[in-house]
Formats: structure tokens, sequence, C-alpha cells
């Protein structure tokens, strides 16, 4: 089966150039080779949360997202499939990505595969994607892979982990997204009032009949 | 069109004079501010409704009451009445109370608040918000169709043979809108009882808007009550207006910087570009409320948030008389010409056209209820057919 799939990336690094940039463009790159092994034409966008720095925190204070942000989380609610990756900061994800998280619509990840992935200085971190991340996109109902990938300094050096080093656990993460979202039909455009109740069915939720 | 203003009744340090009125100086500005639109011929005053502060407007009809009494032709609104803590019971009465007194100069505007404390300090739990806002109106309403009333519900204590008093004037309720941001439920439930559907849009991008008002329109048809164009709608606004726009900017400027509301957020020029908000000369306004009917279509009342963010009260009446001298007139014409056809309504229901539709349908409700009507049924004993009633609508009281 060929279809069109759409590959979000959220990227939360604050520096040009990120190493969180980077590990989200590698996972990016392993998943749209294990989808177009597979027969899928796939179109990535990516959101570099760094660019709307200012417009996050102004979504916080007003309660509606402007301009670039619009679009980009327009992008994310219609995706097939996102890769979210942050930088590490003081045991956790860092503050931009919470907050970006933050002003997700809460039903706006529901059932979309999700893979993980953080950067860190050290590997003494990695279990913060377990005991942070994952509950966090758990919390908002998305499909959230097994895998996660974290990459410390030395992963880059290649002198991480010489057991399952970085490129084969980027290479089996991507498969593992890509097979997740190839199992899916592809994404629609979402109808803001498609769930919206009838009328009878707000009385009756309430005891009484039309 | 109609056009109005709204006041959220904030109490808010003037950034530039470093003044902050107290309660009873602010209630006494929105007086002023309401007396001086009905003179300067603006059609509505809306009220909000808050219990907590930094609001001081907690009691409407009490503001609403008096304002009645001492404006000639404005219609007086609320935005909005809280249907989720209030007892339906009393806004029956209370609102009835208003429409007699103010000889059907009014409407009201159902909301469920913006504070999710409001809740439990009057008893009630937030994530009912929606159910209770279903229940309590539809009891609001049959307490104003029918006399005697035989209730019972999930929220509040049943009613065995209760009548609200005193009835609505000439027998037809209120006209009520629905105001909602976000929750289409709302906009579901104007659509279905054909109310009319205010969208506050002032800190939202018209395309949210459009989206709204366009579930509203589709629900509306769908239910009965006419084609989709013919819904009432209302939007809401806020502007700050100079003859020059680079004075109005810079007169501005330290009010939006500060506001509560907005202040400290997105900068002026990017909340002027997203939203409703309009700070600039008279014909900037025009230009930019004329488009919105393009967008939702034809709607029938816009109102305007102009008392707000430390405003003194003197600026605020020269807004009040630049609206109206130099504005409404104007935008009035602009966009009364884009009504798509003569049976979509120019303006919300009059009460006298409510009057009217009732006794051509049939459906006038009893204006009395006198002591020998009986109160089983509800019907009336005494001499005459209540729809041989003269419609006292516009009849200023007291005046």
């Amino acid at each position: 089966m060929s279809s069109d799939r759409t590959l979000v990336t959220v990227s939360a690094g604050l520096s040009v150039p990120s190493s969180t940039r980077l590990l989200a463009d590698r996972l990016t790159e392993a998943t749209v080779e294990a989808l177009e092994t597979a027969g899928h034409t796939v179109t990535v966008k990516a959101i570099e949360l760094r660019g709307h720095a200012h417009a996050i925190v102004d979504a916080m204070l007003t309660g509606f997202p402007t301009g670039d942000l619009s679009a980009a989380l327009d992008t994310l609610y219609a995706a097939d499939g996102a890769i979210a990756v942050t930088p590490l900061f003081t045991t956790t994800y860092s503050g931009l990505f919470k907050s970006f998280v933050d002003i997700l619509d809460k039903d706006a990840l529901r059932g979309l595969p999700v893979l993980l992935g953080a950067t860190g200085g050290t590997a003494r971190h990695s279990l913060a994607l377990d005991y942070s991340l994952r509950p966090l996109f758990t919390y908002l109902h998305a499909d959230v892979l097994p895998m996660a990938v974290f990459a410390a300094t030395d992963d880059w050096a290649g002198a991480g982990d010489q057991v399952n080093p970085l490129p084969a656990r980027i290479t089996r993460a991507g498969a593992d997204l890509a097979a997740r979202i190839a199992a899916r039909e592809p994404a629609t455009p979402a109808d803001p009032f498609g769930s919206t109740p009838s009328f009878a069915d707000l009385l009756a939720r309430g005891g009484h009949s039309a | 069109m109609q056009f109005g203003i709204f006041s959220v009744s904030d109490v808010t340090t003037d950034p530039v004079t470093g003044h902050t009125p107290d309660d009873t100086e602010r209630v006494r500005s929105m007086l002023t501010i309401a007396r001086h639109a009905d003179e300067a011929g603006l059609d509505v005053f809306a009220t909000g409704e808050h219990h907590n502060p930094p609001f001081v407007a907690s009691s409407p009809t009490t503001m609403l009451g008096y304002l009645a009494g001492v404006t000639r032709n404005i219609t007086l609104s609320t935005a909005t009445t809280l249907i989720t803590t209030n007892d339906p019971v009393r806004l029956a009465e209370e609102y009835a109370m208003l429409q007699v007194v103010s000889g059907g100069r009014m409407d009201l505007m159902m909301g469920r608040g913006n504070t999710g404390p409001v809740y439990p300090w009057f008893g009630k739990d937030i994530r009912q918000g929606i159910p209770l806002a279903i229940e309590n109106y539809a009891l609001l309403r049959r307490l104003w169709t029918e006399d005697v009333v035989d209730w019972q519900g999930k929220f509040r204590t049943p009613l065995q043979g209760f009548t609200s008093t005193p009835r609505p004037l000439d027998g037809v309720p209120p006209f009520v809108w629905h105001g909602s941001i976000r929750s289409p439920e709302i906009a579901e439930q104007a659509a279905y009882y054909g109310d009319g559907f205010l969208h506050n849009n002032i800190f939202w991008p018209l395309s949210h808007t459009k989206q709204m008002v366009t579930y509203y329109r589709q629900r509306f048809e769908h239910y009965g009550h006419g084609r989709a164009d013919q819904a009432i709608v209302g939007l809401g606004g806020q502007v700050f207006v100079r003859k020059n726009s680079q004075d109005a900017v810079a007169e501005f400027r330290p009010y939006f910087d500060d506001a509560p509301v907005y202040g400290h957020g997105p900068s002026m020029e990017d909340f002027t570009r997203e939203t409703p908000l309009t700070v600039g000369s008279p014909q900037q306004v025009i230009d930019r409320y004329g488009a919105f009917v393009d967008e939702v279509g034809y709607y029938q009342r816009q109102m305007f948030l102009i008392d707000h963010a430390g405003l003194p009260l003197k600026t605020v009446l020269e807004q009040i008389d630049i609206l109206a001298d130099e504005i409404v007139p104007e935008l009035r014409r602009i966009v009364e010409a884009k009504r798509p056809a003569d049976d979509v309504p120019l303006n919300p229901p009059t009460h006298a056209e409510r009057v009217a539709t009732a006794l051509r349908a049939g459906s006038l409700g009893a204006a009395h209820v006198g002591g020998t009507e009986d109160r089983w049924t509800g019907l009336r004993a005494e001499e005459g057919d209540p729809r041989n009633l003269e419609p006292t609508a516009g009849r200023p009281f007291g005046l």
C-alpha cells in the first residue's frame, strides 16, 4: 500500500547548531528511510521551538497561538507521526519544551505515534526519557513508542555505547516509528466540531429528555 | 446592526497617572459610561458578571435596574450572566423583573464564567460546567414560559407547582444570547433554541470566530429556525480611537503594555494584527470592522470593550463620542449594505417584535398570574385574553 504520510519533528534545542536538532534529524532520516522502503511517500515538517520561543510564551499568556506558531500547531495536529526531542536540563525536559506541550490542545495528540528523544551531557541522564518525557505524552494519550533514544555527548563521538551504538539505536527507533505509522490509516484533516454532541445528547447526559 | 459597548468592570491602576479607583468609584464610572452611551445614541450597554476582584460587577440586575430608570433608549444587557452558578429560579425572577422595570428594553447573555473558583463559591462543580449550563437554562425557559412548573433535575432541589414572578412582560420572555468562545456545545445550545449566539472574539483570531459562528449557523438551520444566514449573531470587539492613528497608538500603548489581560505578552502590533483589537483612527476601525461581515456573514450586534485597563473615565467618554459620532453611522451604512437578503434580520429582535411574533404564533404566555387563576393548569381565569394585551414594548418606565 502506498500513501502519503506526514512526519512532524519537534526539537527544543536552544543553540544553533544544536545537537538536539541533529538527533531529531537523524531520527527523521531513519524513519523516512524505513517508510520509503515499505513503499510509502513521506512529507517531513520540522518545528524548531527556538524560533517560536516568544510566541509560545505569548500563547501561555493570552490563550491563543499567533502567526507561525499557529501554523506549526496545525501541522502537528495533522501529522501521521511525530518525533519529539528535547535537551535535558536539571534532570528533565527543557522549559521551552514543556511550555510548548502546555499550549497543545489536550486531545490533539490522542493516538498519535510519537518517538521520543533527548540529549544530555552524560549517559547518566538517560532515564529522564522514561521518568519525565514518557509520562507527559502518556498523559496526552499519545501512542508513545516503547523505544526512545538518548544521545549523550560521548555518543556523538562514537565512544558512548559499545554494545548498542547511537546509529544502531537511531535506525531501530526509526524503523519502529515507521512501522507504527504505516499500520495506521493516513491522517485526515480534523473537524473541530466533529465530536460535538447534539442537543439531545447534551440533555440526555444530564438525565433529561428533549 | 446594533452597536454597543460592554464592560468587564475591571479595577485596574491607570499606568499613566498611577490612580487606582476604589470599587465605589469604578461602579459609578460604569453608570456614567452607560448613561453617556445612551445619550450618545449607542444601541446597547452590557455589563459583565464577576464575583472576584479586580472586578466589581457582581450584581448585574441591580445595576441595570437603575440604568433602566435613568436611560431612555439604550438596550440593557449582560456580558455574561452566569448560567452555571446562578440558580435558574433566581435568574428567572430577577430578569423578568428587569424586563418589566425596563419596559422590555433589555436582553441577556448567558455564559459559563471565566474563572474556575467561582463554581465552589456558589456550591457548584466546575467539571459539570456544560451540564449545568444545559439543565439550568432549560429550567429558566420553562419558568418564563410556563406559569406553573413541576420540575426535577440533577443540580437543584425539585420544584412543585412553582410560579416564578413577575411573569415576563406581555407574556414574552427576554431575548437570550449565548456567549461562548471555545465550546461548540454552547453554540449547539443557542442553535437548538433559536436564540442568539455571541462570540466574544476579542482575544481570538478571526479564523476561529468564523468556525464557531459557521457551526452555530448550520445548527440553527438544522433545528428549523430559519436559514443559516438568518441566525442571530453578535461579535465582540475592542478599539481605541483618536483622530490621528499615531496619537491613538501612543496614548493606548502604556495601557496595553500593563493591562492584566494582555500586558507583557505579544506586542500591541502583534495583538492588533491577530485579534479584533484596533488602535487607530476612526477610518481604521470602520475599515477593519466593516470587513468582519465578509468572513462571518451579516450579523446583528457588534459590541466594543472600551472601558478597561485603567483608562480614565474622561477618555472612555471621549471614546463613546467618537464611536457614536464618527464610526457607528458609517460602519452601519457599510455593513448593512452587505446584508444578503431582506429576510435576514437587520437587528436582534426587539421586545415589540417578539410580542408580535408570539401573537401570530398564538404562543403568548400569561403576563400576569392573578389570584383567581387555576394554579394547576396555569390557565388564566380572569377576564380578557392575554393575546389582546397591548405590547408595552419600548415604553420607558417612569419617564
